[in-house]
């Protein structure tokens, strides 16, 4: 049966609305409340707490981790200081990318590595011949992501960290009322915020704390809706959505290369080798032959095409993930793959991948939209990602 | 006499006979269908054995009913309804089973239960098999070339052909090739490492054949699975409302509403032949129907040998009929139940009742069993693949009762001393024995039991040997090999005369494939 995360006892009773998705093979809440608003706002305002338990989670360890680790994905294991977290695509033989997550170094030679997809069998195929035991954590780590403005405030009283020296992407062990966890300053928001490891088996006493130390700050769990909103303001990627893993694509041109999600300052061709480095090589001196970038879809345009009907604008209301072409003089040159209006910027975003030639910085497109059942071009603008970036994301 | 003329007799009322029958009768043509029992479908028959309770007595489930012929016979019209049957569950002898669900996530949680590994490169082999039955597909509606002609037509056939593997690039290339040329086991070997799934996947590998899951060129018959997974979208595999027995009359409806005359308890005692050229059929009773041309849906054994003067054939094509492998393996047995069996790995009513049930939890246990029929005896401890039709179709047995259909294998057709109502009890009872291992309770439920050898099966249904193939599916006979080359594109030697069961291309299953090339085949020459 589909399992539910270790925050069960606790998420079950306050999701309000029923909404619930799978995630991994899980159930994941949607919203709690009827509507995913007020949860939105709290990541962008106060603070919201997002169960992020689903997420594939292997403990790679041994004297031959570090090297493992090399050989599977596209950054430099060898900067990755203990303490600290890097964001990682990995890819095949062809440079197309399997997935991507974050991979954090616990020990000289402990690493836990998040993924969305299942990767064991990937991570233990290139361990050949190495001195290295990969585990899959998913179901006895649990996680919980503290996002927004006050997540700070709400750590420092909730745990014994020193939360003022913990930088972006740095990780710290501590406690949160005598339970041991790891506080990552990760997450999948683009805001400031936490990502918090624990012992499944000690999850609940973990969100208890979380809730009791957030209470003055306005914590409020958050689910996938409002998450969703805020990693397309943030430009972060979801796979299976933004790109397609390369060993489940049934077509050549569904995958993509990192240079092509615009990864490409992940990749770390300075390093001997690894999976697909050779084709990342020949496709750096050539050239990408698309990018994923930000689009703005201009809101006169918008408005005129709704004025047509006698109708102002009508926005998505929450999050969508479809295929959406993108034209320029209306000629198809790419396709959108995640949307939504931002709250906070007032604009209508979106994550597009466009050809080359098409990807330049403020280049005017047009993308599909439907009004009254009809399909319309709004105009839109190549613009840079993240959409939203805050100073305290990083502060 | 003249009213007694037909463009066209069909001998055999099976489901390629009537899928025959209906495309030429859509073409204007005026046939005729003769069938030696009391009711159409041959193989894919449903049966009230025993009072209320309906019995696919044969096959049991409809995997690759090509969906052109579901639409264009428009078989849904005529009854045709096809309901999912979505799970397959292994009990394990510690007392644990391997499901697959329908469910994808599901699926792979049961999966990573047994090997993570497992869990993971089962979603990889799915996409690449994927690849290769949609690489492999387009030759299943492909009237098979003959490759030492130099006709235009089969050199474009050929070239066709060689494009469309050259089309498939190396990556799909050298697996297809392995594909063709290795043992099911070995073949999966290269993915997984748990026993009851490697077990249960070559199960499909060797159905209908005499050969074990070891044995090589096994690995092709993986990907009819998968190839019923791609046309999966249309619903063209599972279970028929009613039975297979269901497909059939929808088939037979569809052919008498396109105004084909269908003829029940009219056995076939020869083709008449004047001249070299096929001028009908004679009866059992004596009665001539003389038509413009006749083709048999019935197994390339009795056609040329038990149909046909051996004289009006050449030798060396009798010859090659002689050696075409037409080994029997299987039985069936049939239970009317008085309740629900219960399965001691999952008791109690369930979703896995909706499903298969195998009994093949490792690939030594089938290869155990492959060694006794190799020797022949009937497996002591079979392979088998279960249904409980009436958990789908609450239609198929009285209310609060059920039928389950078990296909087993192996039961050699040569055993050791001959079949007869002993040995058959026998068998029945070694197939009871095995399963009352896993279903605690069986024996406590059985209201009726019918058990079918490959001798039944040859007496009753007219399967040689008791092959339910018409003809094993293995890959020398495959193709442009079968039955025999060069007379693989449902002519015959003789000028007049056709074929059209499953003994053809690409034959097995209830497809109607065969019937329906071989229609257009005579079509294009009438």
């Amino acid at each position: 049966m589909l399992r539910t995360t270790p925050f069960h006892p606790r998420t079950g009773p306050l999701c309000q609305a029923k909404n619930w998705r799978r995630w991994a093979g899980y159930v994941a809440a949607s919203s709690y409340e009827l509507t995913h608003e007020r949860e939105y706002h709290a990541i962008r305002s106060a603070a919201a707490l997002i169960d992020v338990s689903p997420l594939y989670k292997y403990s790679v360890r041994g004297p031959d981790a570090g090297r493992l680790l090399n050989r599977v994905v596209t950054r430099d294991v060898d900067k990755c200081a203990v303490n600290q977290v890097m964001y990682t695509p990995w890819c095949d033989e062809d440079g197309k990318v399997i997935d991507d997550g974050t991979l954090s170094r616990l020990g000289e030679e402990t690493f836990r590595l998040t993924a969305a997809e299942p990767n064991l069998r990937w991570l233990r195929d290139n361990a050949l011949g190495l001195n290295v035991t990969i585990d899959d954590v998913t179901d006895s780590i649990a996680a919980v992501a503290l996002q927004g403005p006050n997540s700070r405030e709400i750590l420092k009283h909730a745990s014994d960290a020193e939360l003022d020296d913990l930088r972006f992407f740095r990780l710290t062990p501590a406690r949160v009322q005598e339970v041991p966890v790891t506080i990552s300053r990760t997450g999948y928001t683009g805001d400031l915020g936490y990502e918090v490891w624990v012992d499944a088996e000690r999850a609940v006493s973990l969100w208890d704390a979380l809730m009791a130390a957030g209470e003055p700050y306005g914590i409020t769990p958050a689910g996938m809706l409002a998450l969703d909103v805020s990693r397309i303001e943030a430009g972060l990627l979801l796979n299976q959505v933004d790109y397609i893993p390369a060993n489940k694509a049934l077509l050549e041109t569904r995958k993509s290369s990192p240079f092509e999600l615009s990864l490409g300052w992940t990749v770390a061709l300075g390093k001997d080798q690894f999976v697909g480095r050779a084709s990342l090589v020949e496709e750096q001196r050539r050239g990408p032959a698309s990018h994923l970038r930000g689009l703005e879809i201009e809101w006169e345009s918008l408005e005129e095409i709704y004025a047509e009907f006698g109708l102002p604008p009508e926005l998505p209301t929450i999050a969508w993930r479809t295929s959406v072409p993108v034209y320029s003089n209306s000629k198809q040159i790419g396709y959108a793959t995640s949307g939504a209006w931002s709250p906070t910027l007032k604009r209508y975003i979106a994550l597009a991948h466009l050809r080359a030639q098409h990807a330049e910085l403020g280049t005017k497109l047009a993308m599909e939209v439907t009004a009254e059942h009809q399909r319309k071009s709004a105009l839109a603008r190549v613009v840079t990602t993240p959409f939203f970036d805050p100073e305290r994301k990083r502060a | 006499m003249a009213a007694n003329r037909y463009d066209a007799v069909v001998i055999g009322g099976g489901h390629n006979g009537l899928v025959a029958a209906a495309y030429l009768a859509r073409a204007g043509k005026k046939v005729l269908v003769l069938e030696r029992r009391h009711l159409v479908g041959g193989s894919a028959v449903t049966e009230e054995i025993y009072p209320g309770f309906k019995y696919s007595v044969c096959s049991y489930v409809v995997s690759l009913l090509r969906p052109e012929i579901i639409r264009e016979l428009d078989l849904s019209a005529h009854g045709l309804d096809l309901l999912p049957l979505e799970s397959t569950v292994t009990p394990l002898p510690n007392g644990d089973y391997l499901a697959r669900w329908a469910d994808h996530d599901q699926t792979r949680r049961e999966l990573y239960r047994h090997s993570p590994r497992d869990a993971e490169a089962y979603d990889e082999f799915g996409t690449l098999m994927y690849h290769l039955a949609f690489a492999v597909k387009p030759i299943l509606s492909m009237v098979p070339p003959d490759p030492t002609s130099l006709s235009p037509a089969d050199l474009r056939s050929l070239l066709k052909l060689a494009n469309h593997f050259r089309g498939l690039g190396e990556e799909k290339l050298y697996p297809l090739i392995k594909l063709m040329t290795m043992s099911s086991a070995d073949y999966l070997d290269e993915w997984f490492e748990t026993e009851a799934l490697k077990a249960t996947m070559s199960a499909s590998g060797v159905i209908g054949t005499f050969l074990g899951p070891r044995s090589p060129g096994t690995a092709y018959v993986l990907l009819h699975h998968y190839m019923g997974e791609i046309d999966g979208a249309f619903r063209a595999w599972g279970f028929a409302k009613g039975g297979t027995g269901s497909v059939s009359e929808a088939i037979a409806s569809a052919a008498r509403g396109l105004g084909a005359e269908i003829r029940t308890e009219a056995s076939v005692a020869r083709v008449i032949i004047e001249n070299g050229r096929a001028a009908g059929v004679a009866l059992e009773s004596g009665e001539e129907i003389r038509a413009n041309v006749v083709v048999s849906g019935v197994d390339p054994r009795l056609t040329f040998l038990g149909l046909i003067e051996p004289d009006e054939l050449p030798s060396e094509f009798v010859q090659a009929i002689k050696r075409f492998r037409i080994r029997g393996s299987s039985g069936k047995v049939n239970l009317a139940l008085d309740a629900l069996p219960n399965l001691a790995c999952l008791p109690g009513v369930g979703p896995h009742l909706r499903g298969a049930v195998s009994i093949s939890p490792s690939i030594e246990y089938l290869e155990r069993a492959y060694d006794d029929a190799k020797y022949g005896s009937f497996s002591r401890h079979p392979y088998m693949d279960i249904v409980l039709p009436s958990m789908i179709d609450p239609d198929m047995a009285p209310p609060g009762k059920h039928v389950m259909s078990i296909f087993v294998q192996y039961a050699p057709y040569e055993l050791n001393g001959g079949w007869n109502d002993a040995q058959r009890e026998e068998f029945g009872d070694a197939v009871i024995d095995t399963l009352s291992e896993y279903m605690p309770n069986l024996k406590e439920i059985i209201l009726h039991r019918q058990v079918l050898t490959p001798w039944d099966m040859e007496r009753d249904f007219g399967l040689t040997e008791g092959n339910i193939f018409h003809g094993e599916l293995s890959l020398h006979q495959l193709f442009f090999m079968r039955p025999a080359a060069p007379w693989t594109d449902y002519h015959t030697p003789i000028k007049d005369f056709y074929q059209c069961g499953s003994g053809t291309h690409p034959g097995g299953g209830i497809s109607g494939a065969s019937g329906r090339l071989a229609a257009l085949t005579m079509l294009e020459d009438m």
